[in-house]
C-alpha cells in the first residue's frame, strides 16, 4: 500500500489529535462537495502496471529516425542516466537549505560553467523549460534593458518558437516584426539592414535556423548594435563543438535547447532551456542562478543567489514568474559534456556535420530530389522533392523510416519541402536504406 | 579533495568517452568563418573519474529517498520506483514529437488518459498537458483567462486578485499576463475576508487566484459563496492546485465554481521533483473556458489518437511540443495504480498525518490557526520568548537531526513561520521521530540556544554568508 497506516497507528494518532475519526478533521468542507462519484479506472498491481505500460509502449513503432526540427535523436552514454537517476539528486527538492543541497547546488554550478564555456558567453542560468521558453525570456530581457518595443525575429525560427514568443510577449507592449528570409535558407542581411532602427530593442536569430542552415551572425550582430538594438542568438548546443560560438560574435544573449546534450526526446518533454548572457544583464536574467559562496569557516561552498530578482522574494515586481528549473535535464546535459570533453564534443559534432553531408550528398543525387544549398549547414537540411512531403513520409513510414519534418505545414510553398535531419546515430547504411526508399518513389 | 570542481580534476587528454573518427574534419565540408576557433574550457576526465565525481556529490544532498521532508506546499511524498523504469522504456523515450501519429500511438494514448482521469479527479472539461511546471500552468491558465475576455470583447478587465497568502508566483505570473495585481488581507481565521474580496471585485477584475486549501492549510469554507461573487462581478474563478493532495478522491474543484486550475504532476502525482525539475503542471478549464487553453489537445476518433491543433480560440502555445511527457507518464502510472478508494484513502492519511504532527507539539511550537487543518500545519516560532532563536535557526537545526527543513518564513501573513506538510507516505514512526527532534530542539533553545543558532554543524558545509556571494557573484568557472 502506499500509505504506511495500520489501524493501530491511525487509532493512536486520531487519539492524539483528539477526533474520533479522519471524517472529523474535513468538517470544513461542505457536506454535499464531499465524497462526489468517480468514474476511474480499476488499481493495478505493480506487475499489471508494467505489464500495461509495455503494451502501451509497443504500440509505438520504432523508425529509424531522420527528423529534427527542434528535437533530437543522439547517443546517450550510459553513465548519464545512471547517475543523474540516483535518487539522490531524482528525488531532491529544490535547494532552497543550501547545507542539505550541496550536491545539486555545485552540478548547478558546473553546469552554468560548461554553458558558459560552451556558448563562449559570461553568465548562465540554472535553466529554464526549454528552449522556446527560453527564447521567449530572453526577449522579455531584451525589452526591460532597451526600453525599445520593436522585436525583429527571424522568419526562419522554429513555428513553435515564434507562436511560444507570441504568447509570450502578447500583453506587453513588446511588438513583434519578422525578418524576411532569401531563397537560400537563410535571412536578407541586406534588407534586415534597412530594417533594424532606434526602435529595435533586440534582433532574433536561430543559426542553424529552422531549415538548418548556418545564419551571418556576425554581420547581423553588427549591424543590431549600430543601432543599439541587442541581439538575441538561438542556437544548437550540440552544432557549437563545431561551429562558431555566440560569444565570437557578440551576441548579448544565447540561448538554445539544450536536449541534444544527453537527454532523450520523449516525444518533445522535457527540454532544457539553456539561456546565457553577457555580464552586464546578470541581474536583469529571469530564473535561478547558483554561486560559490563561502560558510562561516571560510570554506567553499554552493548557494542559490541574486535572488532578489525572482517571484518568491519580489512577487509582482519578479523579473518572471518561473520558480523551478529542469534542474535533472541540466544534470543530464553537464555528466554528457564532462564525459565528452572539448575533444568528445568536437568528434561527435564533426560525425553530425559528416553524415548529414554524405547523406545530403546522396539525395542531390537520386534523380527529381534537390537539396537546398548555398548556405552551410550541421546536421539538418531541405530537400525538395518531385512530390508533395507529406507523400514522401507516408511512403518512408511504411519502409519503417521517419523521412523528416514536412515543411508543407508552414506553407503552401514549402508543400514539396522535406526537413531532412542525420546525426552519429545515422550509419552509413542508414544513409543507404533511405536514398533507396527515396528512389523508389 | 572534496569540494573539487570537475573543471580542477580535469586532465588534458583524458576523457571519458569516444566516437567514431571522420572520414574528413569539419573544415571540407563548412567554410572556414563559421567554425569555432578555440575548444570550449570543459572538464576532461575519464567515464570512472565522471562516474565517482557525480557519485560523490549525490551524496552531498539530502533527499527523499534518504530523509523526510516535512517541506509545506511542496508535496514530498514517495516517488515509487516502477515509474522511474516504466516512462523511460525506449519506445516512449525515443518517440520523436514529429513522427507519424500512427508511429506514436502508445504515447498518444497515455497523453489522452491522463486528460480524462484529470478531467474526471476534478469535473473540468478539458485538460492541456503543455505547461511543464506549477508555475508554468499558471500562467498558461492566467492566459486563458485572458484570451476568453478577449474573445468577449470583455477587455476592460486589466486586474487579478491575489489574497495576501498566495505563493508568489501568483502575483507574479499575473503580472506578466499582463494584469495588475490587486492584494487583499485575509480574515482572521486565515480564510479569504468576503468584505475585503468583495470591495476588491469590480468590472475590471479578470480574475480572482485561490489556493485551495490555502496556504495556512484550511479548507476556504465559504468556497461556493466566493465563486459566486466572482462570477456575478463577471470575472472568473482561478485555483492553484498545489495543495490538490488533500482533495484528490474527497472532493471536485469544479463543484466549488473552479473555472481553471493547474496541478502539479510533481507533487500530488507522485512524480519526483528531481532537485527543481523538470515537473508538470497540467491545466484544466470549465465548458466555458476550455476552447482557450493550448493547443494541440489530444483526441481519440474511431480507436484512433490524434493531436488536435485546429482549436481556433486557443491562446496558442505555452512551449514548443506537447508537454514534459516523461513527467506525464509518471503522472498517468500513478493514476493507474490507485482507484478512486485508495485516492481518497490518500487524501484523508496525508490530512491525519499533518494533524498528528500539529496535535503532538502544541504547547512547544504551536499552529498559528489553532484548529484542525487540511495536509499541511503551519507552525511558528517566537523568538522574544525563545532566546531569540529563529525559524531559520530551527530549520537549520533540524538538519543535523536527520530531517530536511519545513518550508520557512511563508506564508507570509504569519510571522517566523515553519510549514510542515508530511504526506501520507511517511510512518507514524517517522513522524514520531520528527517531533522528538523538535522537542529536543525545544529543549536546547533554553538550555543551549547557541547550539541552535550555529546549526547546521553535521552538514558538508555550515552556515552559508549568501549575502556577500549575492554582492560579489561567482556564477562560473
Amino acid at each position: 500500500m502506499f500509505t504506511p497506516h495500520t489501524s493501530k497507528d491511525e487509532q493512536e494518532m486520531l487519539d492524539a489529535i483528539g477526533v474520533p475519526s479522519i471524517h472529523a478533521l474535513l468538517q470544513k468542507i461542505p457536506a454535499d462537495l464531499l465524497y462526489p462519484k468517480y468514474n476511474l479506472p480499476a488499481a493495478l498491481t505493480e506487475q499489471q502496471l508494467t505489464a500495461h505500460m509495455h503494451a502501451l509502449a509497443a504500440k509505438n513503432k520504432p523508425l529509424k529516425n531522420f527528423i529534427g526540427a527542434g528535437a533530437y535523436s543522439h547517443f546517450i552514454p550510459a553513465a548519464v542516466p545512471a547517475l543523474s537517476g540516483r535518487g539522490e539528486f531524482l528525488t531532491a527538492y529544490t535547494p532552497y537549505q543550501a547545507e542539505a543541497s550541496q550536491g545539486t547546488l555545485q552540478t548547478i554550478y558546473e553546469f552554468q560553467s560548461c554553458m558558459c564555456a560552451l556558448f563562449d558567453m559570461d553568465v548562465a542560468t540554472a535553466s529554464h523549460y526549454d528552449g522556446a521558453t527560453a527564447l521567449a525570456e530572453a526577449v522579455l530581457a531584451a525589452h526591460r534593458i532597451t526600453g525599445r518595443e520593436e522585436v525583429i525575429v527571424s522568419g526562419l525560427l522554429h513555428p513553435h518558437y515564434k507562436e511560444v514568443l507570441d504568447t509570450y510577449t502578447r500583453h506587453s507592449a513588446i511588438r513583434l516584426t519578422e525578418a524576411k528570409p532569401t531563397s537560400n535558407g537563410t535571412l536578407d542581411v541586406q534588407a534586415l539592414k534597412n530594417q533594424i532602427s532606434q526602435q529595435t530593442a533586440c534582433v532574433v536569430i536561430s543559426t542553424p535556423n529552422f531549415l538548418g542552415y548556418v545564419e551571418q551572425a556576425k554581420a547581423i550582430s553588427q549591424l543590431a548594435h549600430e543601432q543599439g538594438a541587442l541581439l538575441v542568438a538561438q542556437v544548437n548546443p550540440m552544432s557549437l563543438g563545431v561551429l562558431q560560438t555566440p560569444g565570437s560574435y557578440d551576441a548579448d544573449f544565447a540561448v538554445a535547447e539544450g536536449q541534444p546534450l544527453g537527454n532523450p526526446v520523449s516525444f518533445g518533454g522535457p527540454g532544457l532551456g539553456i539561456m546565457t548572457a553577457k555580464k552586464a544583464y546578470m541581474r536583469q536574467l529571469p530564473g535561478r542562478m547558483v554561486g560559490i559562496a563561502k560558510d562561516k569557516n571560510g570554506r567553499r561552498a554552493f548557494v542559490l543567489t541574486l535572488q532578489a530578482r525572482e517571484q518568491h522574494i519580489r512577487r509582482e515586481k519578479a523579473a518572471s514568474n518561473i520558480c523551478s528549473n529542469e534542474a535533472i535535464c541540466a544534470l543530464n546535459a553537464v555528466i554528457y559534456l564532462t564525459l565528452l570533453g572539448p575533444q568528445g564534443l568536437k568528434e561527435v559534432a564533426s560525425l553530425n556535420v559528416e553524415r548529414a553531408h554524405q547523406l545530403a550528398d546522396r539525395i542531390h543525387n537520386i534523380k527529381g530530389f534537390n537539396v537546398l544549398s548555398g548556405a552551410p549547414f550541421f546536421n539538418e537540411f531541405v530537400v525538395f522533392c518531385p512530390v508533395p512531403a507529406a507523400q514522401v513520409i507516408e511512403k518512408l513510414a511504411a519502409k519503417g523510416i521517419a523521412a523528416g519534418y514536412d515543411l508543407g505545414k508552414t506553407g503552401e510553398a514549402m508543400k514539396n519541402a522535406l526537413l531532412v535531419c542525420a546525426t552519429e546515430l545515422t550509419t552509413p547504411q542508414d544513409i543507404a536504406a533511405y536514398a533507396s526508399a527515396l528512389e523508389e518513389i | 579533495m572534496e569540494n573539487l570542481l570537475s573543471i580542477e580534476k580535469s586532465q588534458p587528454g583524458r576523457r571519458g568517452i569516444r566516437f567514431e573518427k571522420t572520414v574528413h574534419a569539419p573544415e571540407a565540408y563548412l567554410p572556414q568563418d563559421c567554425l569555432r576557433t578555440s575548444a570550449p574550457r570543459l572538464p576532461e576526465m575519464s567515464e570512472f573519474d565522471t562516474v565517482r565525481h557525480f557519485t560523490r556529490l549525490s551524496q552531498k544532498n539530502y533527499s527523499l529517498d534518504g530523509q523526510f521532508y516535512p517541506l509545506g506546499s511542496c508535496t514530498m511524498k514517495y516517488n515509487p520506483k516502477a515509474y522511474d523504469v516504466l516512462s523511460v522504456l525506449d519506445a516512449f523515450a525515443n518517440a520523436h514529437p514529429f513522427a507519424p501519429e500512427s508511429a506514436v500511438q502508445g504515447t498518444l494514448q497515455v497523453m489522452y488518459e491522463l486528460q480524462e482521469m484529470l478531467k474526471e479527479i476534478t469535473g473540468l472539461s478539458a485538460f492541456t498537458l503543455q505547461p511543464a511546471a506549477g508555475a508554468h500552468g499558471e500562467l498558461t491558465g492566467i492566459l486563458t483567462v485572458r484570451a476568453y475576455h478577449d474573445a468577449r470583447k470583455d477587455t476592460a478587465r486589466c486586474e487579478v486578485i491575489v489574497p495576501d497568502t498566495a505563493h508568489g508566483t501568483n502575483p507574479a505570473t499575473a503580472n506578466m499576463a499582463g494584469y495588475r495585481v490587486v492584494n487583499i488581507q485575509s480574515a482572521d481565521d486565515g480564510c479569504v475576508d468576503k468584505a475585503a474580496l468583495q470591495a476588491a471585485l469590480s468590472e475590471k477584475t479578470a480574475a480572482v487566484m485561490l489556493t485551495i486549501p490555502n496556504t495556512v492549510g484550511l479548507f476556504e469554507k465559504d468556497i461556493r459563496e466566493i465563486a459566486d461573487m466572482v462570477h456575478k462581478a463577471g470575472a472568473l474563478l482561478y485555483m492553484d492546485g498545489a495543495n490538490f493532495n488533500a482533495l484528490i478522491g474527497v472532493c471536485k474543484p469544479a463543484d466549488f465554481g473552479v473555472d481553471v486550475m493547474h496541478l502539479n504532476l510533481h507533487k500530488t502525482f507522485a512524480a519526483p521533483h528531481g532537485g527543481g525539475g523538470p515537473g508538470s503542471g497540467p491545466v484544466g478549464a470549465a465548458p466555458h473556458v476550455a476552447p482557450f487553453l493550448p493547443h494541440p489537445i489530444v483526441e481519440k476518433h474511431d480507436g484512433k489518437y490524434t493531436l488536435n491543433g485546429q482549436m481556433p480560440q486557443s491562446l496558442g502555445k505555452m512551449k514548443a511540443f506537447y508537454g514534459n511527457i516523461a513527467v506525464c507518464l509518471r503522472g498517468y502510472c500513478y493514476l493507474r495504480q490507485f482507484d478512486a478508494k485508495t485516492l481518497k484513502n490518500i487524501a484523508e492519511k496525508a490530512i491525519l498525518n499533518a494533524n498528528y504532527v500539529r496535535a503532538k507539539l502544541k504547547g512547544k511550537f504551536d499552529a498559528f490557526f489553532d484548529e484542525n487543518c487540511m495536509h499541511e500545519c503551519v507552525l511558528f516560532v517566537k523568538p522574544d520568548d525563545m532566546n531569540g532563536v529563529h525559524t531559520a535557526d530551527v530549520a537549520k537545526r533540524l538538519l543535523d537531526y536527520g530531517f530536511y527543513a519545513p518550508t520557512i518564513y511563508f506564508p507570509l501573513i504569519v510571522p517566523e513561520a515553519l510549514m510542515i506538510e508530511p504526506t501520507e507516505t511517511e510512518s507514524k514512526e517517522m513522524l514520531d521521530a520528527f517531533v522528538g527532534a523538535l522537542e529536543k530542539i525545544y529543549d536546547e533553545i533554553f538550555t543551549n540556544p547557541q547550539l541552535v543558532h550555529d546549526a547546521p554543524h553535521t552538514q558538508p558545509v555550515e552556515r552559508i554568508d549568501e549575502v556577500s556571494a549575492a554582492r560579489q557573484p561567482n556564477l562560473r568557472w
